[in-house]
C-alpha cells in the first residue's frame, strides 16, 4: 500500500471519510423529510387538489426553483452569513449542512411532486369515496403509492448530495472533497485524490445498491 | 332511499360552460336496483357522483338515506360516504396493499381495530368468494378478481347504497356475467340499494328492476326494465334495446329476405311474461291461411320476468295476411312491421 501512495495517511483518509459519510447521512435526511413536506404541499396545493390554492402553489414553486437554479458552489457562499447566524461558524462538517440541504430539498421536492402527481387519480378518488379524511388519504394512499418513486428520487438526492460534501469540502467543510484539494491539488499529490476519489465512488455504488434493493422490494405493481 | 330533485350540473369553462346534468328528478326506491343508461358524455356519470359528493349539484337537492349529501361537508359528508360505497371501471385499488389490505382500508377509515377488523376481512373475502388470494397484490389478480376486491371493499361498513361507475366496463362478457351475479346476490342478501350506470343495455337488462335513459344532460325515459324493453318510446331507448334484442345480423336477413320473397310481411314480434308462453304461431297457421315463417328468435331473462323476440315472415294473400297480423296485435303481443313484402 505504501508503495502505491506513498503520500496517503489512511488515519487521515479514515477520518475524512467518516466526515464525508456525516455530512452525507445528515443531509440526506432532512432532505427525505422536508422535501416530502415541499413536495407534498406543491402537490397538494396543485390545480384540482384537495388543499388548491395558487397563491401558496405559485410562492412554495417560485422558491423550489431558485434554490434548485443556483449553482451549490455558489450557494454555499451566498448562504455564508446565514450559516453563522444558525452555527457561529463555518469551518467544519456540521456547517456545511444548511447548505447541502437548502441545495437538495427543493431538487427532491420536486421529484417528490411528480412522483405523486403520478399517482392514479381514481385511487385518490375512490379513497374519498370511502369517506377517507385529507390525513388519512396523505399518509394511507399517497406516501405508501408513491414510495418506490420517493425512494429512488432519495437515491438519486444522496448521491448528488455526495458530489455537494466534496464542493463543500474545498471552502473548509472537510471530508474526502477537502482532503483531495488540500494534499491532491494544492500539494500536488495526486495518488490521495485518486484513493479518496475511489472512496467516493464506493459511497456512490452502495448508496445505488441500497436504493435499487428497496425500491425493487416495495415496488408491487 | 335515494331522492334527486332539480338537479342541475354546470361545469365552467374559460369560454362558455357545460351543462352535463340538467333539471334530474329521480326516485330511487330501498333495495333497487336502479340502472341509468346512456352514451358516453350523457351526463350519467356525473349524475352517480353527486349522489356521494364527489361532484356538487349546481342547483338542486339530493337526498340520500336520509341525507341532504348536496349540502353538507367535513366530516359530516365522510360520515355519510361509509353508507354510500362506490366500485369503479377500474378499480381503484391502492397496489401497495394486498387483497387483505385493501378490504381492511375503509375498516380503518372507520376506526374499527384489531381482531374486529380482521373477522371482517375475513367475512367479505369469503362473500366475493376470495378465498385463498388474502395475500396476493392487485397486480396479481384478474380484473374480474380486482372488482371482487373493490365490492368487498365496498361492502365493508355495511353501506345503505352501493353506486357502481360503469363496473363491467372493462371487464369481458363472461367476467361481466359473473360479477352482475354477485351484484345480485348482494343486492338480494343484503338488501342494500344499488344504483348503476353503464352504456351496455345487456347489463341493465340482467340485473336491473328499474331504467333511466339518459341523453344530453336528461331524463329522456325512466320505468321498469320490462316496459322499457317492451314497449321504448324514444329512439335511443330503441336503439339501446335493439343492443340486447335484436342481433346485428338480422337487419341483412330481413333485407335479403325481402328480395327472396315478393310478398308478404315481415314483423317483429315481442312477447313479454305470461304471453310469451302461448302457441301464438300454431293459432296463427290454423285460423288463417297464410304461410308463417320464423326467421330469428330469442328470449332474455330480466329481473322482472322474461321477454323475447322473434322475427317472421307471413306470407299468403293480402287480406289473410291483414287479419292475421291484427289477430296478433290481439293478443297482448307487440307488434312492428318491419317491411312490406
Amino acid at each position: 500500500m505504501a508503495k502505491y501512495f506513498p503520500n496517503v495517511d489512511w488515519q487521515i483518509m479514515w477520518e475524512a471519510t467518516n466526515q464525508t459519510l456525516f455530512m452525507t447521512g445528515i443531509s440526506v435526511l432532512v432532505t427525505f423529510v422536508l422535501g416530502i413536506i415541499l413536495g407534498m404541499l406543491l402537490f397538494l396545493t396543485g390545480k384540482d387538489n384537495m388543499w388548491e390554492n395558487k397563491l401558496i402553489n405559485t410562492v412554495i414553486g417560485a422558491i423550489v426553483n431558485i434554490f434548485r437554479s443556483i449553482p451549490f458552489i455558489i450557494l454555499i457562499v451566498l448562504l455564508i452569513p446565514f450559516t453563522v447566524f444558525l452555527l457561529g461558524t463555518m469551518i467544519g462538517e456540521t456547517a456545511a449542512l444548511p447548505a447541502l440541504i437548502v441545495g437538495a430539498a427543493p431538487f427532491y421536492a420536486r421529484m417528490v411532486e411528480i412522483g405523486l402527481r403520478e399517482i392514479d387519480k381514481g385511487v385518490i378518488e375512490a379513497a374519498k369515496s370511502m369517506g377517507a379524511s385529507t390525513w388519512t388519504i396523505i399518509w394511507k394512499v399517497l406516501l405508501p403509492e408513491s414510495l418506490p418513486a420517493l425512494v429512488s428520487g432519495i437515491t438519486v438526492t444522496a448521491i448528488a448530495l455526495v458530489g455537494y460534501t466534496a464542493m463543500a469540502g474545498a471552502i473548509g467543510a472537510g471530508g474526502l472533497g477537502n482532503l483531495a484539494y488540500n494534499y491532491g491539488y494544492q500539494r500536488n499529490q495526486n495518488d490521495v485524490t485518486v484513493v479518496a476519489t475511489i472512496i467516493i465512488l464506493l459511497i456512490v455504488f452502495v448508496i445505488q445498491f441500497i436504493g435499487d434493493t428497496i425500491t425493487a422490494k416495495i415496488d408491487k405493481r | 332511499m335515494i331522492s334527486i330533485q332539480n338537479v342541475r350540473k354546470i361545469f365552467p369553462f374559460k369560454e362558455g360552460q357545460l351543462t352535463a346534468v340538467d333539471d334530474v328528478n329521480l326516485e330511487i326506491k330501498d333495495g333497487e336496483i336502479f340502472g341509468v343508461i346512456g352514451y358516453s358524455g350523457a351526463g350519467k356519470s356525473t349524475l352517480i357522483r353527486m349522489l356521494n359528493g364527489l361532484e356538487l349539484p349546481t342547483e338542486g337537492t339530493i337526498t340520500v338515506a336520509g341525507r341532504d349529501i348536496s349540502k353538507i361537508r367535513g366530516s359530516e359528508l365522510r360520515k355519510a360516504r361509509q353508507e354510500i360505497s362506490m366500485i369503479f371501471q377500474h378499480f381503484n385499488l391502492l397496489w401497495s396493499r394486498t387483497v387483505s389490505e385493501n378490504i381492511a382500508f375503509p375498516l380503518e377509515i372507520a376506526g374499527i381495530k384489531g381482531p374486529e377488523r380482521k373477522k371482517r376481512v375475513a367475512e367479505l373475502i369469503r362473500l366475493v368468494d376470495l378465498e385463498g388470494r388474502e395475500n396476493a397484490y392487485p397486480s396479481q389478480l384478474s380484473g374480474g378478481q380486482k372488482q371482487r376486491v373493490g365490492i368487498a371493499r365496498a361492502l365493508a361498513n355495511n353501506p345503505k347504497v352501493l353506486l357502481c361507475d360503469e363496473a363491467t366496463s372493462a371487464l369481458d362478457p363472461e367476467t361481466t356475467d359473473s360479477i352482475l351475479d354477485l351484484l345480485v346476490d348482494i343486492n338480494k342478501r343484503l338488501g342494500l340499494t344499488i344504483v348503476l350506470i353503464t352504456h351496455e343495455m345487456h347489463v341493465i337488462q340482467k340485473i336491473c328492476h328499474r331504467v333511466a335513459v339518459m341523453e344530453k344532460g336528461k331524463i329522456v325515459e325512466i320505468g321498469s326494465v320490462l316496459d322499457v324493453f317492451k314497449n321504448p318510446q324514444q329512439p335511443i331507448t330503441k336503439r339501446f334495446v335493439q343492443q340486447v334484442s335484436e342481433p346485428e345480423e338480422t337487419k341483412e336477413i330481413a333485407e335479403h329476405l325481402l328480395k327472396c320473397y315478393d310478398s308478404g310481411q315481415i314483423i317483429q314480434l315481442t312477447f313479454i311474461g305470461d304471453s310469451a308462453e302461448q302457441p301464438l304461431i300454431a293459432n296463427l297457421i290454423r285460423r288463417f291461411h297464410v304461410n308463417v315463417n320464423i326467421l330469428q328468435g330469442k328470449i332474455s331473462q330480466t329481473q322482472k320476468g322474461s321477454y323475447g323476440t322473434l322475427f317472421v315472415h307471413i306470407d299468403g294473400n293480402e287480406q289473410e295476411v291483414n287479419k292475421a297480423v291484427d289477430f296478433i296485435r290481439s293478443q297482448q303481443v307487440g307488434v312492428e312491421v318491419v317491411s312490406n313484402g
